[in-house]
């Protein structure tokens, strides 16, 4: 694909949106899940959103993205400290890769040709500093799953295998995307992404009308469409810079944090990892929205993303857990709707 | 529309020559055409169509390695010349792509060209050659794919007949581009997809450019509503999940009434008056012409979700070279899927040194050949699946249907947690019923658990059957299927659908020493309100277990099959 379809131009879908411009602020808050029907536009979004994240300082060469000399690896040999800008990478991890093409592995050809030991860096150092995007999270293999909680928990991919013994930093924000009819994802890799959003197929028809006409438009004349989004999506880029400014200077009042725990005490979700998230989250919007300090609104907000994936679950119940979070959340703080409910 | 009902083998076959040409005037915009034919002189008519137009097509199959696709170093080249050669992918050019039995097709596969498709340089037919209705291709595939074309009874008479030539294709692919894009087409399709329960959006813009497609195939520069129409049948019939009621729809799908907006036509030109003019009711008309009889059958099944292959269960154990439990090496041909297994190969090349030195008098200080190459093995253990053959008929469902149910239900969670796959058949009346095909979704099976009604005769047989061939295509999987079947015992159905106790029974018991000898572990829960010995004795043909459960709560029935599964 030449030019990915812009991020601003993607109709409806507000909770999925939002959940990945969080992330863009705060790669903290550990990734997003989206959970939906085919054809809702979960593939589009996470490709607008490379094109439209601000690009990243790295090493050129650098197989892991380094932002410095100091930090490139030994094993990469990196000669040169030249640093250029270069696109927020987005790396696809397909279903069926193999562990070499995840972890990396020996580099065959080196060792063969020139009798040399030398690594050959996977997906997850191309993914450092980045996206790793995973189509069908929940049709992945148990294995790989596996590996990627170890890697999304320490932030290092450690190889020890075939003679080599090599680490490498690999810190990224880990976006899944799957149809929850086709299999379940494993708790505790659900766990691990910071947000889940569910997605489905817009029931009215005018906006559906409208998502056929912008995707027409775009294929027909896609210079002429980018075009025409290009100043939405560089305000929405400028936004997420300064969120990311702003975030440092934030506070957090007290009253803030007791209703993280109050409402995580009130769903009964397993852990801290949910109310660590809860708070980030709301920090990461309250940013967004330019406020000096995090407030319940922002709570309300980002809750059923950040909560709805860590209810101690039936595995047979159906009813959705967003609808759960929603009503103790009503419960608790009272009956009061905030802008984007 | 009515005289081109699909019934009529030249009309079929028109409709699927009309698919191809359309395909082959815009293939990267299409995706691609879902085939779904066995193979017979239809489909090799209809390939040897395919091959007269444009577009040269290249043959892949679902065991295709990634080196294959993408390309990569041809390790055993590289050893024998001494320098790296690389392989061109067939994914490196753009092209059509023809997907051998598409039904086999592994979701990493289709995850793979679905990626490629929406890169849109690449056109895939998939050639599915599937038997059973839940025998399709993953729908991550077909999903991409514009157009489906199903070839069975077109007789041979039918065939002769070529609609579109390569010289036709050619003039339309010029046309394409002036081929007016009005923004109404795109609207009618979307609100007639709504219609028909369509909920991927995907489908509309599909359809919309076919409808181009279509109108350049004809010779025009602007889409009519016959291009429409025929646009929808070809796109929508097969994906359609919702028979449109004859009347108004009712209530609950008013928000998608095929009702124009109000406002439709202030921003539009004056010119496509002749648009504005079709009723949405002709086009519903016209794709309910082209529904097959049974599609809503079929679609329930093809709707059907298809669990995840490959992830280690606790089932029987077959032999990969990626991961498991290590075996010996072997020796064997270097490629992305298998890994090296370096002490080995070096072992394996260590003999030959001397005399490969003196042969080869060069630098190196290792000769090592393609022959010394071993690979590594890994043995894993492949998914269980566990099929539920539940007797609903009305002397169970007097006595503890509801029980059963519950204690499916906790087999059910025990089966998440060990993320097993499970199959769900019901047996009553006369007939038995796969209520769900294997899959790993737990609120499918429990809705249909819960949907699932009581009364009638005993067909034990017939369960027994269904449960049989369900097994065995998936044991073809490579999933290992374990029986669990839930019954009072008083089987009074035969298999031919009579009632008659006797013969019942010994149809039963025939179908059991089948399934014994296909080697289906299995165990019977005698769900009776006093154990019948028939029961025992059917266990034991099955050489399976027998548990009697006169009274129990669904625990202990779970319990039961927990231990009778694991001991």
């Amino acid at each position: 694909m030449t030019q990915p379809f812009p991020f601003s131009a993607i109709v409806g879908q507000e909770e999925m949106k939002q959940a990945m411009v969080l992330t863009a602020i705060d790669p903290g808050i550990g990734g997003v899940l989206v959970f939906g029907d085919r054809g809702t536009g979960k593939s589009t979004a996470v490709r607008a959103l490379a094109a439209l994240l601000p690009q990243i300082e790295a090493v050129a060469g650098c197989p892991v993205n380094s932002a410095n000399r100091q930090d490139c690896p030994d094993w990469a040999e990196i000669g040169s400290e030249k640093v250029i800008k270069r696109p927020t990478p987005v790396i696809d991890l397909p279903l069926g890769a193999t562990e070499d093409r995840v972890v990396g592995a020996l580099d065959i050809e080196r060792a063969l040709t020139r009798g040399e030991k030398a690594f050959e860096p996977g997906l997850l150092a191309r993914a450092n500093r980045g996206y790793l995007y995973i189509d069908e999270v929940n049709l992945l293999e148990d294995h790989i799953v596996d590996l990627l909680l170890d890697v999304a928990q320490s932030g290092e991919n450690v190889v020890e295998r075939e003679g080599l013994s090599i680490r490498h930093p690999a810190r990224f924000v880990l976006v899944g995307s799957g149809n929850p009819e086709e299999g379940e994802l494993r708790p505790q890799l659900l766990d691990r992404f910071g947000l889940s959003v569910e997605v489905a197929s817009p029931r009215d028809i005018e906006q559906r009308i409208e998502v056929i006409r912008r995707r027409d438009a775009y294929e027909t004349d896609t210079a002429a469409f980018l075009k025409r989004w290009r100043a939405a999506d560089t305000r929405l880029r400028k936004r997420i810079l300064a969120a990311r400014e702003a975030l440092r200077g934030l506070k957090t009042p007290d009253q803030t944090l007791i209703d993280c725990a109050e409402l995580c005490i009130a769903l009964g979700s397993d852990g801290l990892r949910g109310e660590l998230t809860l708070l980030r989250a709301a920090r990461a919007l309250a940013a967004f929205d330019g406020s000096k300090d995090v407030t319940r609104a922002h709570l309300r907000q980002v809750a059923p993303s950040a909560l709805r994936h860590r209810l101690r679950r039936d595995p047979l119940d159906d009813a959705g857990s967003g609808m759960r979070v929603q009503r103790t959340m009503s419960d608790l703080f009272g009956n009061f709707k905030t802008a984007a409910e | 529309m009515t005289a081109a009902g699909p019934t009529d083998p030249a009309e079929r076959w028109a409709r699927a020559q009309l698919s191809l040409a359309v395909l082959a005037v815009d293939p990267e915009g299409l995706g691609g055409l879902w085939l779904r034919a066995r193979s017979g002189p239809a489909r090799d008519r209809f390939l040897a169509i395919l091959d007269t137009y444009p577009t040269p097509w290249r043959r892949i199959h679902p065991g295709i390695s990634d080196e294959q696709l993408y390309g990569g170093l041809d390790l055993s080249a590289t050893l024998e010349t001494g320098h790296s050669v690389t392989s061109r992918g067939v994914l490196t050019s753009p092209g059509g792509l023809l997907l051998t039995m598409a039904e086999r097709c592994p979701p990493g596969l289709a995850a793979r060209l679905g990626r490629c498709l929406d890169g849109g340089a690449h056109t895939v037919i998939a050639l599915d050659e599937g038997a059973e209705t839940e025998e399709i291709p993953p729908t991550g595939l077909t999903e991409r794919l514009g157009l489906f074309v199903a070839l069975d009874e077109i007789t041979l008479e039918a065939l002769a007949a070529q609609s579109f030539d390569a010289e036709d294709i050619v003039c339309a692919r010029r046309r394409l581009a002036h081929v007016a894009n009005d923004a109404q087409t795109g609207e009618m399709l979307t609100v007639l997809a709504a219609r028909l329960g369509i909920d991927s959006l995907r489908a509309p813009l599909l359809a919309a450019r076919a409808a181009r497609a279509i109108a350049s195939l004809f010779g025009r520069d602007r889409v009519t509503s016959d291009d429409i129409q025929l646009a929808a049948e070809l796109v929508f019939a097969q994906r359609a999940t919702v028979m449109p009621a004859d009347d108004e729809t009712p209530e609950d799908a008013a928000h998608d009434q095929p009702e124009p907006p109000e406002n439709p036509d202030r921003d539009r030109p004056d010119d496509a008056g002749e648009m504005t003019d079709i009723p949405q009711e002709i086009l519903l008309e016209a794709v309910r012409a082209a529904l097959p009889p049974d599609v809503l059958a079929q679609l329930q099944s093809a709707r059907a979700p298809r669990a995840a292959t490959g992830a280690a269960g606790a089932g029987a154990r077959h032999k990969g070279n990626r991961r498991g439990r290590p075996l010996p090496s072997r020796p064997g041909r270097l490629d992305s899927s298998a890994r090296i297994d370096l002490v080995a190969t070096l072992r394996a090349a260590a003999p030959w040194q001397p005399m490969r030195r003196a042969a080869a008098p060069r630098g190196h200080i290792i000769h090592i050949r393609p022959s010394d190459i071993r690979i590594k093995r890994f043995e894993e253990r492949s998914d269980r699946l566990i099929v539920f053959a539940v007797d609903a008929s009305g002397s169970a469902a007097m006595a503890r249907l509801a029980e059963a149910k519950g204690a499916v239900e906790i087999l059910l969670t025990e089966a998440y947690a060990r993320r097993d796959h499970v199959a769900l058949i019901a047996f009553r009346g006369t007939e038995a019923e796969v209520l769900l095909p294997p899959t790993r979704s737990l609120v499918q099976t429990k809705r249909r658990l819960a949907a699932l009604p009581g009364g009638g005769g005993t067909p034990l047989a017939a369960g027994l059957q269904a449960a049989m061939l369900l097994a065995h295509s998936a044991r073809v999987r490579g999933m290992s299927p374990t029986l669990a079947l839930l019954t009072d015992g008083r089987a009074n159905i035969a298999l031919d659908g009579t009632a008659h106790r006797q013969a019942a029974g010994e149809d039963a018991q025939t179908v059991a020493r089948a399934l014994a000898l296909q080697g289906t572990p299995s165990l019977v829960i005698d769900m009776g309100t006093r154990p019948q010995p028939p029961l025992a004795a059917l266990a034991d043909t099955l050489r399976g277990k027998y548990v009697a459960l006169p009274r129990a709560d669904a625990h202990r029935l779970s319990a039961a099959v927990s231990t009778a599964f694991d001991g």
